[in-house]
């Protein structure tokens, strides 16, 4: 039952970060490690504010 | 490289798709056969959720396996090119949630509400049959295409399959369009809040609450958006109660009491600063903001309608079918068609179908539920709005939708008119409702927004009661739309800004650096200028300016969809899958003859902007004044303006034309080839890059 809630709670939180142009901290953490082990990881924060930037950086991402 | 085969249904599945069948056939027949007993709105919500279920499972199939061919052990872009970042394999439902985040806006909620004028049916009717073979197939095949291709955009998609300069137009096109949706969106917000100082108070509110939220997420606790979005929510609440105390001052009220043009440089000047702050300051934390208030209203509505199972009030039909309506101009082919454009088929999204969600999709087995489903979620969406603009009383909804021109501008001019088009109503009804949702005057409110909210509040406090609720949920539901166009201005201005250098670049290559201040401040002030100079020709409008822009948007993003349409015809003869040619083609052929239809009657004739104009110059050369225009000066802006909406009008049929000759072009070479010619990337499968 609890690992159900967990699921379902990251499941919300993923979804609420990926609408807002946040894609998964710990995914780009892993695919970095996996494929690009010579480059920095960046912290959350380094991660986030890339990522913010990047939303608008004029790709159209919403409707009217 | 077969498609997987359908496999047989079971009979239990038969029994059930049978009883969906059954159940949706009834309660169509009561939505559309029903006369002189008001229904309840629960049919027409019933009949539309078996109609979207089973479009989604039959012709939503029948597009995935016949038309796309998609293919489950195909290696899609997000497994091909994953980068962690942009390109990333994502469980279904929540690329689900992203994407119908993406493509719900504020048009779904607007349009329909226009569009009762003509009565509830007509609307449904449209939103249903146009959601199932137009608007989710086209949604669904511009993913399907840009998942063959990379996930690349739909400009990319269009120079690829048709060539550069097809290309170019398109991009104008698009452009145009945007500028157009700023316009049209700021203007709803101008509407709702003329002298509103209430709901101009809590909207000004939100721009000190990202400054708060933004600061916050930057150095207090980087990146914890659902933690600063609980704090933004509970101060916007705040600030709907504070608005009350603000509305009821007389010293602070007459600060935030502004009328339509004084609103509209507001905005013109909020676009011009916002744009070209940093967005972690304004932008992100608003964005954030709107995009949960969105989600939780739109399931707010679905919960109050369901709850309060409100009666339809509206007649199925009125007499404004003939084209005489107050509300927009013009008869109900193909004016209805324009009216509602987002629901039923939005251009817009072939943007977002072919953007971050195609780089996001983990198969191509999942794009039908993305794709077609999504769409079908957003017809929901409007079908509520229509739901809650058919509830209200009729006389109400005309007395709020009808310009001053049309209906007058005191109570009494307006009760008396409205109820001899047979929707009776007293002036003290029209007071009541105002003095229920907090406002000095319910007229003249065009534009959706605040029907939309009148219509929600009365729901919501069907279902809540208590004093002064009905303010309060209207004034939330003002600020939850004003929210979310004011973060739509901000970013599509930023949107049109890089879209206006690129074009620009074709012309003087430096100007397409996007990292020049020179660059960016020259691109910003035209785009600004561009959607400013409908906004105000909007607030200065003797119709009110919904009645004039409304149409001109509806053509330019049916025009966008047609487009769209037209690639995946395209394509499908390119695939030599010629026999279902007609699912993308007699969509896009609808879309064309509407959008040319409409534009014409727009040009030509009694509605058009033509006739306006030649009504204002021949007053004013024989030296009168025609409402609202004061001065000669303001009747000479009025003839402008209208001579400017014809170029747009004209320009658009232009694009339709050109793109069509380009397509039939491409059509002709394609079919007279015997072997497939479409860009599609090899084949890789998804077995041999993962695991």
């Amino acid at each position: 039952m609890n690992a159900t809630l967990q699921s379902v709670r990251k499941w919300a939180v993923q979804t609420a970060r990926l609408c807002c142009g946040v894609p998964d901290y710990d995914v780009y953490v892993k695919h970095l490690r996996e494929h690009h082990p010579e480059r920095k990881v960046p912290s959350y924060k380094e991660f986030f504010r890339e990522r913010q930037e990047a939303r608008y950086k004029g790709t159209g991402g919403r409707c009217c | 490289m077969q498609a997987a085969v359908i496999p047989k249904p079971s009979p239990a599945s038969k029994i059930l798709w049978a009883a969906i069948a059954i159940v949706g056939a009834f309660c169509l027949g009561v939505v559309a056969l029903r006369r002189g007993e008001p229904i309840n709105a629960i049919w027409l919500v019933a009949a539309s959720i078996a109609i979207f279920v089973i479009g989604y499972r039959f012709y939503g199939k029948f597009v995935e396996h016949s038309v796309l061919k998609l293919d489950p052990t195909r290696a899609p872009p997000s497994v091909l090119r994953n980068d962690g970042l942009d390109y990333v394999p994502t469980d279904k439902w929540v690329v689900f949630g992203h994407h119908f985040a993406a493509i719900a806006g504020a048009g779904p909620l607007v349009g329909p509400v226009l569009a009762a004028q003509m009565g509830y049916l007509p609307g449904t009717i449209w939103i249903l049959f146009g959601v199932v073979f137009a608007g989710a197939v086209q949604d669904f095949m511009i993913l399907g295409l840009s998942l063959r291709r990379d996930a690349r955009s739909l400009g990319h998609m269009l120079r690829e399959e048709l060539g550069p300069v097809p290309g170019i137009v398109a991009m104008i096109g698009v452009l145009v369009l945007m500028m157009i949706v700023l316009a049209v969106l700021a203007l709803v917000v101008v509407k709702a809040l003329t002298h509103s100082p209430w709901g101009t108070f809590t909207v000004a509110a939100t721009i000190p609450i990202a400054f708060l939220m933004g600061g916050y997420m930057r150095w207090f606790r980087p990146g914890r958006i659902l933690e600063v979005s609980l704090i933004g929510l509970v101060l916007l609440l705040a600030s709907i109660w504070a608005g009350k105390f603000v509305a009821d001052s007389a010293t602070l009220a007459p600060l935030f009491d502004f009328d339509a043009k004084a609103l509209a440089w507001w905005l013109i000047a909020y676009g011009s600063c916002a744009s070209v702050l940093p967005v972690w300051l304004l932008l992100a934390p608003r964005d954030y903001l709107s995009t949960f208030l969105k989600i939780g209203t739109i399931a707010l509505l679905a919960l109050a309608i369901f709850l309060a199972a409100p009666t339809l009030q509206l007649p199925a039909v009125t007499k404004f079918i003939d084209g005489t309506g107050p509300v927009f101009a013009g008869n109900l082919f193909p004016f209805l068609f324009i009216t509602i454009a987002c629901g039923a088929v939005s251009g817009w999204h072939s943007i977002i179908a072919s953007g971050t969600t195609p780089k996001l999709l983990a198969n191509e087995g999942q794009a039908r539920m993305v794709g077609y489903g999504g769409m079908l979620m957003e017809a929901f969406v409007a079908i509520m709005a229509l739901v809650a603009a058919a509830s209200l009383h009729p006389g109400v909804y005309f007395a709020m939708n009808s310009p001053g021109a049309i209906v007058g501008t005191t109570v009494q001019e307006a009760a008396t008119t409205i109820s001899q088009w047979g929707f009776v109503v007293t002036p003290d009804e029209l007071l009541q409702t105002a003095k229920d949702i907090g406002e000095s005057s319910i007229l003249g409110r065009a534009g959706g927004a605040p029907t939309l909210a009148v219509g929600m509040a009365q729901l919501l406090h069907n279902i809540i009661p208590g004093e002064g609720m009905v303010a309060f949920w209207y004034h939330y539901a003002i600020l939850f739309e004003a929210l979310f166009i004011l973060t739509t201005v901000d970013a599509g201005t930023r949107v049109g800004r890089f879209m206006i250098q690129e074009i620009a670049g074709l012309i003087h290559k430096p100007l397409q650096e996007t990292e020049s201040w020179t660059g960016n401040l020259l691109a910003t002030a035209v785009c600004v200028a561009l959607w400013g100079y409908f906004l105000y020709q909007g607030a200065v409008d003797p119709l009110g300016g919904i009645n004039t822009l409304w149409p001109l948007f509806g053509i330019a993003n049916q025009m966008l969809a047609a487009i769209a349409l037209m690639l995946a015809t395209v394509v499908v003869v390119k695939l030599k899958r010629e026999r279902y040619v007609w699912v993308p083609g007699l969509p896009a052929l609808w879309l064309i003859v509407c959008t040319l239809t409409a534009g014409y009657e727009k040009l030509v004739g009694p509605i058009s902007f033509t006739a306006a104009a030649n009504k204002y110059s021949a007053a004013m050369q024989q030296g009168q004044l025609l409402a609202p225009a004061k001065s000669a000066a303001e009747m000479q802006r009025i003839v402008t303006n209208n001579y400017v909406d014809m170029v747009m009008t004209g320009l658009f049929m232009a694009l339709v034309v050109a793109m069509v000759l380009f397509c039939l072009r491409a059509l002709v070479k394609a079919w007279q080839t015997n072997h497939p010619t479409a860009h599609e990337e090899p084949y890789v499968a998804l077995s041999s890059v993962v695991g």
